[in-house]
């Protein structure tokens, strides 16, 4: 079993992200950048002491793009070294290479496999059985964050999975027990009750990423649902890209407009062409109308039961410093300080 | 936007050569929106338009009176001038369907009982995208259609929807299903004799690893099929071919988000290495200031330094009001500076590729009103260039 995690260790990150949790599963809607959350939460951990092992699932080698490496292979490569200890190693998980380490480890096939490979057997075994992908992915999962190193120390004190869409996340959690059923007998009968165990387990986080849109919010209500209903344990609703509100309280109020001639004074005072106004006006009842929308998805929020944390918006490309920026966000207040 | 080329979907979807649009784009975009929009045009125009949406979001269905998965195509209220169908793709029927098709009766009832059968038809991962496929080559078969829209599966990767169905059928008519029938043919497992000590390995580790009562799902099941196979592929490759067709049009659709766009740049070089007739790309959700619009300019960091001026000369009401002005400008600006950089980036990638952009809207839409506000967008820019 899991060795306890040090006080140390535990200490930095902020309350809503569980200091005990070991494996953290990053869900959410296409399009929400659940990606780019999963790896800033990963650089938290890891700004934290702890040695982190950040893994990609859907073979799009998303994390190489991001840490600008070249692509991943199917083996552990260190990603960034943090001040004070601290590793980030990323994984691309193949189900192929899953599989054949997966027939290695229970029956020494490495050999064969090779041979199976080449006809297309493994790809069949992959592609048919259903769920199988999932299986290998999760029983992947699960070897990274219970492998020991010889002197019996845990090889990551932390796992990240940048996991499938909300849509899939919980047949994606479940495949294990679902294929279990069919295959009634073999390894992945005998394996599966490990995997099981983890990802219901206490050492697991689910974690939805979620704009304040429509659909991204529906979907994290409808999932959190599934995944609650199914016996997982949610972690927290990342809310990504928010932006803090620039408008006062009342010019917020539904109706409410703003005078343009208010606003051509203002520009006077700051040497600007009162011509601008007419459309600064419009603007700001524009995004009041925005913020409007915002704030009713996010009281829709309110009915996931899950502490949420709030991801600013970055309108440049994502890369490695703004990445840095991000994790902040997942680092305590304290630790925020000495920056 | 400056130089590319418009995409003029207006045109598109008139013409009365164009048969088939596909919208094709990574999950997030409003790809199904757009979907709706552009069978909403083409049956304003007079053309009696189906869309086929998979997985639309719930409102968007209702305000189209699609209530059910039932792959029936239902009449949607409230167009003017035309007449417009939609539908919602039930894979799994989808799937019974071609066997009962393909297959003898007492065939099919066999497979359709098998358990196997059951987890391919319900969860294989790329059926959605091979039915999506089917139901398409049905559509254009029943000729009933003047405008087939269809929307493609929302996949990890715009791709798999062009991949899959072959995937699918490789499968299914493949060299392994091939050797993993043998057992079946030969009786028992005495085949472990007859065939090649690889064969023998392979389908050792089938069994292995997922337990003989699947293996033996999996034999009855393609015992089952073989009489099929050559339907079931025909079919595959009319509607891949069909995709290539003239009659045929693809819309690539993205958001200006690095992700999506590169989705898009894979999409653009896969449908012109496969010779798929490409019509454009859908730019959804692109951010912009009023102040474009009208000709003049406020950069973000002019706003932002106004506005902190502003603040500098100590608040009172007027101020206020003008500071908050200029900071919410600042903030659109941004973003629309962001979203621009991103358009730009594309269209020199891919300066061979229509572009039409659609501003970003404050809320989803799903009502036909706000369709048809898409569908002015969609095309406003080509009318106006």
């Amino acid at each position: 079993m899991a060795a306890p995690i040090s006080r140390a260790r535990a200490a930095g990150l902020r309350p809503e992200i569980s200091a005990g949790s070991r494996l953290h599963l990053v869900t959410g809607k296409g399009g929400t950048g659940k990606t780019t959350v999963a790896a800033a939460l990963a650089l938290a951990l890891a700004s934290t002491g702890r040695k982190v092992l950040l893994i990609e699932v859907e073979g799009r080698q998303s994390l190489a793009q991001l840490f600008d490496v070249p692509a991943l292979p199917y083996e552990e490569k260190r990603l960034l070294t943090v001040p004070g200890n601290g590793s980030l190693w990323g994984l691309a998980v193949d189900p192929e290479q899953a599989l054949i380490e997966y027939l290695d480890m229970f029956y020494g096939l490495k050999r064969s496999a090779r041979g199976l490979r080449k006809m297309g057997a493994v790809d069949f075994v992959t592609t048919v059985a259903p769920g199988l992908r999932d299986v290998l992915i999760t029983g992947k999962i699960k070897e990274s964050v219970t492998r020991t190193n010889p002197d019996g120390h845990l090889a990551y004190d932390a796992v990240v999975v940048d996991a499938p869409p909300t849509g899939r996340i919980t047949r994606f959690l479940n495949a294990t027990r679902e294929v279990s059923k069919v295959a009634k007998v073999g390894p992945i009968s005998r394996q599966s009750e490990g995997v099981v165990s983890l990802l219901r387990g206490k050492q697991t986080s689910i974690h939805i990423v979620t704009l304040l849109e429509e659909m991204p919010v529906q979907e994290t209500v409808d999932a959190a649902a599934e995944l609650t209903d199914a016996g997982f344990r949610l972690g927290a609703v990342i809310v990504n890209r928010a932006r803090p509100c620039v408008l006062p309280e009342e010019l917020l109020e539904p109706g409410h407009t703003v005078d343009p001639e208010l606003v051509a004074d203002g520009l006077k005072q700051v040497n600007l062409p009162a011509s601008l106004a007419a459309g600064l006006a419009r603007e700001v009842s524009d995004y009041a109308d925005r913020l409007r929308v915002e704030q009713e998805n996010e009281r829709r929020l309110g009915k996931v039961d899950a502490p949420r944390i709030e991801v600013p918006d970055l309108n440049p490309p994502v890369e490695i410093s703004e990445l840095h920026e991000l994790a902040r966000v997942f680092r305590a207040e304290s630790e925020d300080a000495p920056r | 936007m400056t130089g590319e080329q418009r995409l003029d979907l207006a045109a598109l979807v008139r013409d009365r050569r164009t048969r088939v649009i596909v919208t094709c784009g990574s999950g997030g975009v409003g790809k199904t929106t757009t979907a709706a929009a552009v069978a909403l045009i083409g049956a304003e125009a007079g053309r009696r338009t189906v869309v086929l949406t998979i997985d639309p979001a719930r409102r968007l269905a209702q305000s189209m009176g699609l209530t059910e998965l039932d792959n029936t195509p239902r009449e949607v209220r409230g167009v003017e001038n035309g007449r417009l169908f939609a539908m919602m793709l039930d894979m799994k029927r989808t799937f019974d369907e071609v066997v009962l098709q393909h297959a003898p009766a007492d065939r099919a009832a066999q497979i359709l009982q098998n358990p196997f059968y059951v987890s391919l038809s319900s969860s294989f991962a790329g059926t959605q995208e091979y039915m999506a496929m089917e139901k398409l080559g049905q559509l254009v078969a029943a000729d009933e259609w003047d405008l087939i829209v269809v929307d493609t599966p929302p996949s990890r990767s715009a791709l798999d929807f062009l991949d899959a169905p072959n995937r699918l059928g490789r499968f299914l008519d493949g060299r392994m299903i091939r050797l993993l029938t043998m057992p079946a043919r030969a009786g028992g497992k005495a085949y472990l004799k007859v065939v090649s000590a690889s064969v023998a390995m392979f389908a050792k580790v089938f069994t292995r690893i997922l337990g003989t009562e699947l293996l033996t799902d999996v034999s009855s099941f393609v015992s089952a099929l073989e009489t099929m196979f050559g339907g079931f592929r025909q079919r595959a490759e009319q509607t891949y071919e069909l995709l290539k067709t003239p009659g045929t049009a693809f819309v690539v659709v993205a958001s200006p988000e690095p992700d999506a766009l590169r989705e898009a740049s894979y999409f653009v070089e896969r449908l012109s290495a496969e010779r798929m007739p490409l019509a454009g790309l859908v730019l959804n959700r692109v951010r912009r200031t009023v102040l474009d619009s009208t000709g003049t300019t406020l950069s973000a960091a002019r706003a932002e330094a106004a506005a902190d001026a502003l603040s500098a000369k100590g608040a009172d009401r007027l101020t206020g009001v003008a500071e908050a002005a200029l900071r919410v400008h600042s903030e659109i600006a941004q973003a629309a500076e962001h979203d621009g950089r991103m358009a730009r980036r594309f269209a020199t990638a891919h300066p061979e590729v229509p572009i039409v952009s659609v501003p970003a809207l404050p809320a989803d839409v799903h009502d036909l009103d706000g369709l048809r506000t898409i569908g002015s967008l969609l095309t406003a820019e080509a009318s106006a260039a």
